[in-house]
């Protein structure tokens, strides 16, 4: 017992005050900072090092939906036109706000007013795991860790579509998960919510275009939040979640 | 890292080499299909290992790859057979039961028949999307009698856990027999890693299983260094080692706490979880990723260790060391863990080493198999991890594997990163050799990974074949939980902690 009380002590409290002021490291890959001004012509050095294809030029534009946040277009880029920040915030409301042009990254803005009221201090979710690597679902449990305590803010992850608010959906959705995926949404009382999570559930990812999966979350299942990554830090997905309530302002 | 192919003569047309060494193919040159059988036989009783078996197609013709190890002498033996014309084969499953899943999955993938295998059911495909469907039913097997009813749970399970279906058959709470039909997670990586860029590869093959990036990586990289002759500078290889020990400390840590929590002890589960993510944090200041992502490229490392990186793991093993071994001492004090780790979900030794089964798994249950002491490459070739082993082959000793092998990688970790090589982390990558095949083995968290390729006379990949632990071990939770209670599943499914994506690639 005297043992019990020293690890205790010992181990402290390490929740982390969120929101609040967090830096990760330096090298850590985060939101992508354009300059398509410094582009030289018909130089492709990104887009040749991109895996996913993620990449247009003339004018530069970085999709995130696509982007596993490698890093190998910096590297390749001999101008400097696309660097990497350690900034985590990376979640949109639509497709469309994830294609970076240079501009001011447009973050995820709130539900609306009826949404927020159902959900802003109670939101219950099931993940759904359709041909993710493990990656994203890792993230997602350690959200419920000790350090990010996703509980304190409501939300929780629930063992029953019946049961959720909404999905969170991980992978590519194989052809072999669609089926399934399809069941778990339609078993989920409206008004729902649907977060996809991590590049595999946005556009396919690495396995865009294997002709295994529908490369990513498809048509029948509507998006209301798109979390970039691969996999999104523990803390880009509590920011998502969070700003999607409207408890973080979406200039922030 | 060896670049000449190691042969034998007095041993003709079956290939040795080393892990991660290529093998031109000529060395290989094909059997008749006939002599799978002997050459099947010969390998068991010889105790080799199945590494791999998959067909191939360069250029017309059509072969059989066979991929052995044997541990004493540290090599691998490579055998092709002739499938020109052949529609299948005697099964070697009832001789060489390592081979079941690997004669399934050949079957459903080529539609060649291994006859007499007792469970001929497709492994991936899902009947109800195949129009039309390409094999005849195959039903669970069922139990049945007075008392005796089935559970049917996935392939959507009730936590944050990747998807199959297990069919439970069950006389009251006793489970007699478990099925898993997985396949639901499957991607297509292997055409991606014959046919995709090379940028792409290198992605594909880190998100194969993402909580082992860095073990997939390490073997896709190897691989394609082994058939290129490529060098990698020691200082890369050290940097890889660390990586591949912190991935291991990252998830055996992390086990052990998702252990606590399914036995309802949470100081367990709350202080490993938390000690898991310092460890997720060491990777991604190294790598810019929690999981160690985008540190591997064919030919060595993108990021390096700085000083100041080398005292900020030191600085966390000293701290996290000590709370690890409170915490570990503060489960294995408490009874009411005792109680449910002792004694369930026991694997015998002897199906262990009849069924092949690798990592944790097989050295909780007395197999004292390990990559990096059977065939070691990279920095293995230069420092010794010692292998842990445990006989009971329960819940409780694969707890104890993982503790052991945590402290064990600490270890490594604190000796390698205060005496790196000098040097670049980096060069170019040759190109790769025309007409050869290569088998890079890492041991990952879980176990044995195994990627094999082969070129054609262009150089250009014909085939990729990746072998996950994952593949292996499935079957060594379905035997895990014969005769326990249905209650334990969940606990006994947490201690082996499978790939499911693994499995289905």
């Amino acid at each position: 017992m005297l043992q019990l009380f020293k690890t205790r002590f010992e181990q402290g409290k390490r929740t982390l005050e969120f929101p609040g002021e967090h830096t990760l490291p330096d090298r850590f890959r985060g939101l992508p900072a354009l300059r398509p001004e410094l582009c030289r012509d018909g130089c492709a050095a990104c887009a040749e090092s991109c895996p996913t294809e993620a990449i247009q030029l003339s004018p530069l534009r970085l999709d995130l939906a696509r982007c596993l946040f490698c890093g190998a277009c910096a590297e390749a880029c001999p101008e400097g036109a696309i660097s990497f920040s350690n900034r985590y915030p990376l979640s949109f409301r639509s497709r469309e706000a994830m294609v970076l042009d240079g501009s001011e990254a447009q973050l995820a803005g709130a539900l609306d007013q009826r949404m927020r009221s159902l959900f802003g201090r109670s939101l219950r979710l099931r993940q759904v795991a359709a041909g993710d690597c493990s990656g994203c679902a890792a993230e997602l449990t350690a959200l419920g860790n000790v350090v990010f305590d996703l509980g304190r803010f409501g939300i929780q992850f629930v063992a029953s579509p019946r049961h959720a608010d909404g999905l969170v959906i991980t992978g590519p959705v194989t052809d072999n998960m669609r089926f399934a995926l399809r069941q778990a949404y339609e078993a989920t009382p409206s008004p729902k919510i649907v977060i996809a999570v991590g590049a595999c559930a946005l556009s396919g990812g690495p396995f865009r275009g294997s002709g295994h999966s529908a490369d990513g979350v498809p048509p029948e299942v509507p998006v209301d939040l798109y979390v970039a990554g691969c996999p999104p830090h523990p803390l880009t997905l509590l920011d998502g979640m969070l700003r999607l309530l409207g408890r973080i302002e979406a200039g922030r | 890292m060896a670049t000449r192919p190691v042969l034998e003569e007095r041993r003709p047309r079956t290939g040795w080499l080393a892990n991660g060494t290529a093998l031109s193919l000529e060395a290989v040159a094909a059997r008749p299909l006939q002599d799978l059988t002997a050459i099947a036989i010969d390998a068991r009783d010889r105790g080799k290992h199945l590494i791999a078996l998959f067909p191939f197609r360069d250029g017309a013709r059509a072969r059989l790859l066979l991929v052995t190890g044997e541990a004493m002498s540290a090599r691998l033996s490579a055998t092709a057979f002739e499938l020109e014309g052949e529609r299948g084969w005697p099964s070697i499953t009832p001789l060489w039961p390592e081979a079941h899943l690997f004669e399934r999955e050949i079957h459903e993938g080529w539609g060649l028949v291994p006859e007499g295998h007792p469970w001929l059911k497709a492994v991936r495909g899902h009947r109800e999307l195949e129009v039309p469907p390409r094999s005849p039913p195959h039903p669970f097997l069922r139990a049945e009698g007075e008392g005796v009813h089935e559970v049917a749970v996935g392939p959507i399970h009730a936590g944050i856990i990747e998807p199959g279906h297990f069919r439970f058959q069950c006389f009251g709470e006793e489970i007699l027999h478990l099925e898993i039909q997985l396949g639901y997670q499957q991607r297509g990586a292997e055409e991606l890693l014959e046919n995709a860029n090379p940028a792409r590869r290198m992605v594909v093959a880190e998100s194969i299983a993402g909580d082992t990036a860095v073990g997939h990586a390490l073997a896709y990289c190897t691989a394609l260094e082994g058939l290129s002759g490529t060098r990698v500078p020691l200082r890369a290889q050290a940097v890889r080692g660390l990586a591949l020990e912190l991935e291991r400390v990252c998830n055996h840590v992390g086990d052990l706490g998702a252990l606590c929590n399914d036995v309802g002890y949470l100081p367990g589960a709350a202080y490993f979880g938390r000690m898991r993510g310092d460890f997720l944090n060491l990777l991604m200041e190294l790598s810019g990723n929690r999981y160690g992502r985008s540190l591997l490229v064919p030919g060595g490392v993108r990021f390096d260790f700085t000083q100041a990186l080398q005292a900020r793991v030191l600085r966390t093993l000293d701290a996290g060391e000590g709370q690890l071994r409170d915490t570990f001492r503060l489960m294995v004090t408490t009874p009411s863990v005792l109680s449910r780790f002792e004694g369930t979900g026991v694997v015998s030794k002897e199906s262990a080493l009849e069924l092949g089964f690798v990592g944790p798994t097989a050295r909780a249950c007395g197999v004292a198999r390990d990559v990096r002491t059977d065939h070691p490459s990279g920095v293995f070739q230069f420092t010794h991890v010692p292998v842990a082993i445990a006989e009971e082959g329960d819940v409780m000793a694969r707890a104890n594997i993982r503790w052991l092998e945590v402290l064990r990688s600490l270890r490594f970790i604190r000796e390698q990163v205060s005496r790196l090589p000098d040097g670049p982390v980096r060069v170019a990558l040759h190109p790769p050799a025309p007409s050869s095949m290569t088998a890079a083995l890492v041991e990952g968290w879980r176990g044995e990974i195994a990627h094999v390729v082969v070129t054609d006379g262009n150089g250009s990949v014909v085939r990729h074949k990746v072998v996950d632990p994952s593949f292996h071990n499935w079957l060594a939770l379905a035997l895990s939980v014969r005769g326990a209670q249905i209650s334990d599943f969940p606990l006994c499914n947490k201690s082996f902690n499978l790939s499911y994506a693994g499995h289905d690639l």
